[in-house]
């Protein structure tokens, strides 16, 4: 949405304000966006998911996964909203049932992220929702999974977008 | 208490929310009949009526404050918390929550964990939920309750989508009261 050639929209400015900025966490150097401060503040929490709301509602959404575990605080309003299932997707051995994982690489090594078998299905149109891109490994590695059970990732979205974003998706 | 003894008998919403929960035998560990909910997320419908059920409940009772215990209760805390009105506080594990903090030590079947919650969320006289997808022995809420008491703010009731047979009978967790919308599937043996 950052591209746009629209207006604005002034909700948008509402939220931003409200995302606070912690120094130096996890560690030196980075500046960390903390998102609980809009998740303290009703109209910009409402407002945050209504705009996700009005972009996907009449784009026949099927999954909305969302990415453990702040993907988890935006994801499921807007999976109720728009009438679609929530799907979390999980650090290694949360879920309970047979699963599917994808590696993808951190600074220093890998994690893995976790989807339950039989959660999407081929053919499900869904969206990834977590609170901040960064490198977009972990987004990556989302959709890498949703598409290995056929389902189409119609979008991404985030609340937050870093500038240093380095697309990391490779075709396989 | 249990929402069907509490005005919601017989409600049929109770009952899709029931057969939408899955049970995984012997996880974590041999031995546990797991709950899982993330069947009733893939459920749109009974997705919906858990939330709207506790929605109904608490929107008139000037709720400022829903707080959800990592990681499940975020998945149905924000959704409370926004039809309500009121802001969402998460509760989360050890050194996940980046600015000051507040924390509170509960028992583990072996050792302990730790809940924490930023210290400038809630305030004082503010009137709390709190939200978990399951209460088994209370230690997790009773945590969450102490950070809520240290603060000033009144927690007016916890809230669970299951409840373990134990707390049957049990209607209040350190002297608050406890609101559970169903009891676990498959203890009798049936999957």
């Amino acid at each position: 949405m950052s591209g746009n050639k629209e207006e604005v929209d002034p909700r948008i400015n509402g939220i931003k304000t409200k995302i606070r900025v912690v120094p130096d966490f996890p560690k030196k150097g980075i500046m960390f966006q903390d998102i609980t401060t809009v998740l303290l503040d009703p109209k910009a929490f409402k407002d945050t998911i209504d705009l996700f709301v009005e972009r996907y509602r009449d784009k026949n959404i099927s999954v909305v996964a969302g990415i453990e575990a702040r993907g988890f605080l935006f994801g499921p309003p807007i999976a109720l909203a728009i009438g679609a299932k929530f799907v979390p997707l999980r650090k290694p051995k949360k879920l309970p049932g047979e699963t599917i994982f994808e590696e993808y690489e951190l600074e220093y090594g890998n994690d893995r992220l976790e989807m339950h078998v039989g959660a999407v299905e081929a053919g499900d149109r869904a969206l990834v929702v977590d609170d901040l891109i960064a490198t977009g490994g972990t987004l990556c590695a989302a959709i890498n999974l949703l598409e290995r059970v056929g389902a189409e990732v119609v979008e991404c979205a985030c609340v937050i977008e870093l500038p240093e974003l380095k697309v990391c998706c490779r075709e396989i | 208490m249990f929402a069907a003894e509490n005005g919601l008998k017989g409600d049929p919403r109770l009952e899709a929310i029931s057969a939408a929960i899955r049970v995984v035998p012997n996880f974590p560990k041999k031995g546990i009949m797991f709950q899982d909910i993330t069947t009733l997320l893939l459920d749109h419908k009974a997705f919906k009526h858990t939330i709207d059920i506790f929605v109904d409940r608490y929107k008139d009772m000037q709720i400022s404050v829903v707080a959800g215990v990592e990681a499940r209760g975020f998945m149905f805390g924000p959704s409370i918390a926004l039809a309500i009105g009121a802001k969402f506080v998460p509760l989360r594990k050890p050194g996940k929550l980046p600015g000051k903090v507040i924390s509170e030590s509960y028992e583990l079947e072996y050792g302990h964990d730790r809940l924490e919650m930023h210290v400038d969320a809630v305030e004082p006289r503010e009137r709390v939920i709190i939200i978990d997808d399951l209460v088994a022995t209370g230690g997790t809420l009773s945590a969450a309750i102490s950070l809520m008491e240290s603060q000033g703010a009144e927690v007016v009731e916890c809230a669970c989508v299951i409840g373990l047979p134990e707390v049957k009978g049990q209607h209040k967790l350190k002297g608050k009261p406890l609101y559970v919308l169903v009891e676990p599937s498959g203890l009798d043996g049936f999957c």
